[in-house]
């Protein structure tokens, strides 16, 4: 498949698909980046709209973060949080080797 | 006996509170129906040794004088609210067999109201999805047909479905850009989202969290009402929730609309929509009028920006949420070569194409470079968006719209441009974006027999009001079709 002259190529892909921890096959590349390009280039018609000055909207009802006591709320509650761990030993989680 | 699973929520509360029937009768007659639905693929978890116990302690509570608002009442649980020691699964392989040990806020005010749990229902994946076909477990089956199976519509396919076909009196559901209400509107049910805060979001699997809110689907406008009481409230495990009182909304639903200014906006059109949405939305108009509303045109000029401002915001969110997901801690682990192999295999593994195609986008538009131009964009647009209803509230009070662009389509219609399925959310993504109650009841069939939902839409925090109109509309609709039962 063609690469785009602009937007997400194959080699993007891969990088996207790394910073997600995503797997992505070479073979996949290109169908992903044309998959990506056509929402890409949908969502490009947001360009037309005037935001000058318009302050971004980060939630959707306008309010305070509420505040709480720093205090312990909850705890003393090991072997449940363990319970659906995929492998667990003595009060552990058990996870791959990440330091050699 | 009367056939007890035809009953509405408001009928089977009244019928257990004068001694008709108790909840183990009507439970069981849930179960039965239940049993013989599996064709619609509605259920991921049945509860039902659950169900009978907790409605056998229903009817226990209910002779000690202890009745709660949903005492008895057997309803659905959309597989997205984590409940205690029940298999939690947001139709996803990656949570594998989770089950929570702890209950999400709104499945908890209902058990504390006396809710009897049939199980958890089907949606979509991580409720990314407009026909429920991305669940892992299979496609939900829409009760009504046309020849051929139909989709739900989703992402609470599940609970439209089950609710559709009389297999609980009620269910929850949850809606991000329009997976409540347009699966009402392709299932004959009525379905609400309220304001952006009223429920809280505690336990329920994050998808995108400035969008995500809970509410229920259900047979009427009155049983929504009621199943909202006792979903809505403050909590204080959500920084979102907000800290107001909840009104009386069942009584808001039998109230007059006369001189109620319902605002039509003139941008909720599109290309190809069939001509029947565009006439029946037209029929709602003159419905309103003649119950005493004023009708109003309004313009909504972001309206067409909506879409592609949800299909940055939502996945740039997902892709932070379901960054937790990484086979450590609870869930599928897919073994690698080392551990960032390990992340990579049991995510690619875990998450299903279109789940993996959003965590792409969102990771894309979040990314270094790109940030400003897309996120910060469209910030800015939903900021617009918002901005149009605020102006349009200056002269009316509620807005009258298609609930959704199609009727409910056929199962496996291939769709290979992912923009054309987020069509299906054109009307309902902009409550959404701004926070505002919406709610979708079912007006009509079209001329194929497949029912088509109308859409109020209301202020912040004036659930009451819309609650108000959609009564209006419901009793002008007179809609009472049910489809056939072909399913048992």
């Amino acid at each position: 498949m063609a690469e785009p002259q602009h937007g997400v190529s194959s080699t993007d892909v891969k990088k996207i698909a790394r910073l997600a921890r995503l797997h992505v096959e070479d073979s996949q590349c290109g169908a992903i980046a044309a998959d990506l390009n056509g929402i890409l280039a949908w969502i490009e018609q947001l360009a037309e709209v005037d935001v000058e000055g318009v302050e971004p909207m980060t939630s959707a009802v306008a309010m305070k973060a509420p505040m709480r006591a720093d205090v312990v709320t909850t705890g003393g509650i090991r072997d449940l949080i363990l319970a659906n761990a995929p492998k667990s030993d003595d009060g552990f989680f058990v996870v791959p080797r990440s330091v050699e | 006996m009367t056939d007890l699973t035809k009953m509405t929520l408001a009928g089977a509360l009244d019928g257990m509170a004068k001694g008709e029937f108790s909840s183990v009768d009507l439970t069981e007659a849930h179960i039965t129906a239940c049993e013989a639905a599996t064709g619609l693929n509605a259920f991921i978890t049945p509860t039902f040794d659950l169900a009978r116990a907790q409605a056998a302690a229903s009817d226990m509570r209910r002779k000690s004088g202890d009745v709660g608002r949903l005492e008895g009442a057997p309803l659905g649980m959309k597989d997205l609210f984590c409940t205690e020691g029940v298999k939690t699964t947001a139709a996803s392989k990656i949570l594998g067999d989770f089950t929570p040990p702890y209950e999400s806020t709104v499945s908890a005010n209902m058990k504390a109201d006396g809710m009897v749990m049939l199980g958890k229902l089907n949606l979509d994946q991580f409720a990314m999805g407009s026909a429920n076909e991305t669940s892992c477990f299979g496609p939900v089956i829409n009760p009504w047909r046309n020849g051929e199976d139909l989709v739900p519509g989703g992402s609470s396919g599940g609970s439209a479905s089950a609710v559709a076909a009389d297999l609980c009196l009620g269910a929850t559901a949850t809606d991000t850009g329009g997976s409540i209400r347009q699966p009402a509107s392709f299932t004959g049910t009525v379905g609400i989202k309220p304001t952006y805060g009223r429920c809280s979001r505690y336990g329920i699997v994050a998808f995108a969290s400035s969008l995500d809110q809970a509410g229920p689907i259900a047979k009427t406008v009155e049983d929504a009402a009621i199943l909202l009481q006792s979903m809505a409230g403050y909590d204080a495990k959500d920084s979102t929730s907000l800290n107001e009182t909840v009104p009386d909304w069942r009584a808001a639903c039998g109230q007059s609309v006369k001189g109620l200014r319902v605002g039509v906006p003139k941008e909720y059109t599109i290309d190809g929509m069939p001509k029947e949405i565009e006439d029946l939305w037209a029929e709602g108009i003159e419905w309103m009028r003649d119950a005493g509303a004023e009708i109003v045109d309004v313009s909504l000029p972001h309206t067409k920006y909506a879409l592609p401002v949800y299909y940055v915001v939502a996945p740039a969110e997902a892709s932070s949420n379901l960054a937790r997901y990484d086979g450590m801690r609870y869930g599928l682990r897919v073994d690698g070569e080392n551990l960032a192999d390990t992340y990579e295999r049991t995510r690619t593994e875990g998450f299903g194409d279109e789940v993996r195609r959003r965590i792409m986008i969102g990771t894309y538009v979040l990314s270094a470079g790109y940030y400003d131009a897309y996120y910060l964009r469209a910030q800015k647009v939903r900021t617009k968006i918002a901005d149009d209803f605020r102006n349009a509230w200056e002269t009316c009070d509620v807005l009258l719209t298609p609930t959704a662009p199609s009727a409910a389509f056929a199962v496996g219609r291939k769709i290979n441009d992912p923009v054309q399925m987020y069509l299906n959310d054109v009307f309902t993504v902009t409550a959404n974006l701004a926070g505002l109650p919406g709610i979708s009841v079912p007006a009509a069939l079209d001329g194929s027999g497949l029912p088509l939902g109308l859409q109020i839409i209301g202020k912040a925090l004036d659930e009451s009001t819309v609650f108000t109109a959609a009564g209006a509309l419901e009793k002008a609709a007179g809609f009472t079709a049910k489809p056939s039962k072909w399913w048992s």
